[in-house]
């Protein structure tokens, strides 16, 4: 008995050193924060407001960690395009503060349409390789949509697939687009959401795809898949058809409280926000960007130029998204604390802003959050 | 199709024949019509993998009892191993004869090594290259969702179930999605015919033009054009990015009323559709070509784990089978037995499990009959 055990784990550990000699550049987990509190016993993480609502309810996601005395400094910057060698591109400034700090936290940016630069985001992303899109989706109580058991957790490959831009018209009127899967993308976001599931206190991850179709390319993706699931025997590994998620989810979301769902770029987008519209929105929904270089937590909703300083914008995706941040930085207790605020205050109803049905403003639903912590 | 069987269960004069017969507005360019020999039509039957079994058992049960004009052609074709292309190959050959088919679901393989999807292989195949798939509530099974009524029409033919992959380095795959004018435009004519003669007043493209911008841009940019087109009959369009689709569904799904898309978003579209009125066990479809019709369940399972148990809901294929009648111009016969499955189903009485009864797919089938007049 003793023996065979023994033997046993010499094998593991054998094969798992196999691993981190292979893998030594993408060892678990890739995207680890390594930050360094400063002098003053805080961390900086980069703040980027935005545009429209979004300094509003940065001031209010400031206010609210400053009352919960969050161990961390702001550094604000502006992503603003400038003109530079002719070309438009985001300032110096903020991108050496994002690596610099590792760490951002970014407000809506508004997409001028058809004016000829890439979007910011995929700028963004493409310079801090932010590989996969975290997104959970939870119910809020106090918000009542057709579905109260949501809890669901998506985690998305950002960097190819669909989104690959590769792409022709071979004769007129004949498109080829292509849909690019490698081995080493598949594997780093397969790797990120076993981790992710492993510290969040998931048990099971599923891989959605379509390899029945596209056996090749949705096929390596599963076998990469296959292959980080042995390097994580405590947690379940399964593999579902994307039509049958979409059916599953939609009908009865429940049964996916359990897991961690990890897919390639375009069904990872779909799927993200259908989850959110379970839940009412993307004002309700927080995002993160893991990268090998940085991560960037983000509200995804719109920048709402309508009711731009107005005060009645509704910070709650932001500071859900912060929340995710704090995590990411091992920050849980405070996570959990101003979380606790925020929920409650919703649930309690009185003093909520205008999208979620009530009548308050920004800075008295801030303020109500702010009450309950010092509670 | 549901929404006229639904009417013609409220309204049993039905009025005058609409156009129910999907090809209706299609020039015929066959030379002869679908196989009919002494008033009997000749149709390709294909169980297929699963449920298909018990589920059209009860489809050839009921149309027994109804005397239906009907002979079928069966093909056990099952794509469970690679073994049965000899007899997938033989039941394309009926197919082509006869022109019209009822079908259940085949199986594909998930490994690199198994065969193709033969599901795709016939539409490809056969050009049935628009699939139409109804979501409709139904008032006597409520969902989190009231009122939901919406077509759901799906480019079958080309898109990213190309099949053309391909790796170019070790750990590099490209996979390619091929989307032509030709094929657009078609199926983008084909939702306004659909919305014209259903008495639908929006058509609403989804797409990803903001990312594949060559890709969906080509279908989006024909799908403007050929509303254009159809501007003087007063249906509305729009268009929407198939992400935000997708929230929208599962948020608001009243908003939307005939939607029109590429391959794949279909498949992610008809099953939020699905299961926003009740299931794939209640939602039918088909799928036509110039020259073919298909019928098979809307939102296509193989429901593996359900097989041979009779606990199937037949309901989505024998509304399937319905439409396949509508389509031969049996339309009396047809909306008797949709008529009869509708008030089956609000009735409650008789429900298979995916609705929550406990009756096996034989007892709603003999209800159903029951409910023939």
């Amino acid at each position: 008995m003793l023996a065979s055990r023994s033997v046993a784990g010499f094998a593991r550990g054998a094969s798992k050193n196999a691993q981190v000699l292979r893998h030594y550049a993408s060892a678990a987990p890739t995207a680890a924060f390594a930050g360094q509190k400063g002098a003053n016993g805080k961390y900086t993480v980069t703040l980027i407001p935005g545009d429209g609502i979004g300094p509003e309810i940065s001031e209010s996601v400031k206010n609210i960690y400053s009352a919960a005395n969050v161990p961390i400094e702001w550094e604000e910057v502006s992503v603003t395009p400038i003109l530079k060698g002719g070309k438009t591109v985001i300032p110096d400034t903020a991108i050496n503060s994002v690596k610099k700090n590792t760490v951002a936290l970014k407000g809506p940016l508004a997409t001028p349409i058809g004016k000829g630069h890439v979007s910011l985001n995929l700028t963004l992303r493409r310079t801090f390789n932010l590989f996969a899109n975290v997104r959970p989706c939870v119910s809020i109580k106090g918000f009542k949509t057709p579905y109260d058991d949501v809890n669901t957790v998506l985690i998305r490959e950002n960097t190819e697939g669909e989104y690959s831009g590769i792409e022709h018209e071979v004769v007129d009127g004949v498109v080829q687009s292509i849909k690019l899967i490698t081995w080493d993308a598949s594997e780093r976001v397969a790797r990120y959401a076993f981790h992710y599931a492993q510290s969040q206190g998931r048990d099971r991850v599923t891989a959605v795809h379509k390899a029945n179709i596209m056996k090749m390319s949705d096929g390596m993706f599963l076998s990469a898949c296959r292959q980080v699931a042995k390097e994580f025997p405590a947690i379940k590994y399964d593999e579902d058809l994307l039509d049958r998620v979409c059916l599953q989810i939609t009908q009865n979301p429940k049964p996916y409280a359990d897991r961690v769902m990890v897919m390639p770029n375009l069904y990872g987008d779909i799927l993200s926000d259908m989850c959110a519209g379970l839940i009412g929105g993307l004002g309700l929904t927080p995002s993160g960007n893991i990268g090998r270089d940085a991560s960037i937590f983000e509200a995804v909703h719109g920048s709402a130029p309508d009711i731009a300083g107005k005060g009645l914008a509704n910070p709650t995706a932001l500071l859900l998204s912060s929340l995710m941040m704090l995590r990411h930085m091992n920050l849980n207790e405070y996570a959990n604390k101003i979380e606790k605020a925020a929920l409650t205050t919703i649930a309690e109803g009185k003093t909520i802003t205008g999208d979620l049905g009530g009548k308050s403003s920004t800075k008295e639903y801030t303020a109500a959050i702010i009450d309950k912590l010092r509670a | 199709m549901i929404r006229n069987a639904l009417a013609s269960a409220v309204r049993p004069a039905l009025q005058a024949r609409t156009a129910t017969t999907l090809s209706a507005g299609f020039p015929k360019v066959a030379s002869r019509g679908p196989t009919k020999y002494g008033g009997i039509y000749t149709v390709t039957l294909i169980p297929g993998d699963g449920i298909g079994n018990e589920i059209t058992d009860s489809v050839k049960e009921i149309f027994e009892y109804v005397n239906a004009p009907i002979e079928w052609e069966q093909y056990n074709v099952s794509g469970m191993s690679s073994s049965g292309e000899e007899l997938f190959k033989q039941a394309m050959e009926s197919l082509r004869r006869n022109k019209v088919g009822l079908k259940g679901i085949l199986f594909t393989p998930i490994s690199q090594s198994g065969h193709i999807s033969w599901n795709v292989a016939m539409r490809q195949q056969l050009d049935i290259y628009a699939s139409v798939v109804l979501c409709k509530s139904l008032p006597g099974f409520p969902t989190r969702h009231d009122n939901v009524d919406f077509a759901i029409i799906r480019e079958n033919t080309e898109g990213e179930y190309s099949g053309l992959e391909h790796q170019s380095f070790p750990g590099v795959v490209e996979s390619l999605k091929v989307s032509t004018r030709a094929k657009a435009e078609r199926i983008c004519r084909f939702a306004f015919d659909f919305a014209l003669k259903n008495n639908r007043k929006k058509v609403t493209c989804v797409h990803k033009a903001n990312i594949m911008k060559l890709g969906d841009g080509l279908f989006l940019n024909t799908f403007r054009q050929v509303a254009e087109e159809y501007k003087h009959s007063g249906i509305q369009y729009n268009d929407m990015i198939v992400d935000n689709t997708s929230m929208q569904l599962v948020a608001r799904p009243t908003q939307f009323d005939v939607m029109v898309m590429p391959n794949l978003y279909g498949a992610i579209v008809s099953n939020i559709g699905a299961a926003l009125v009740g299931g794939p066990g209640i939602v039918p479809g088909c799928n036509v070509g110039r020259e073919y019709a298909l019928f098979e369940p809307g939102c296509r399972h193989v429901a593996q784990d359900i097989m041979g148990t009779n606990k199937a809901n037949p309901a989505a294929m024998i509304l399937s089978a319905t439409m396949m009648l509508r389509h031969l111009g049996l339309d009396n016969l047809a909306n008797n037995i949709a008529s009869a499955t509708f008030d089956v189903i609000n009735a409650g009485k008789v429900r298979t499990a995916d609705m929550g009864g406990a009756a096996t797919t034989s007892e709603f089938t003999a209800e159903v009959i029951k409910n023939i007049q």
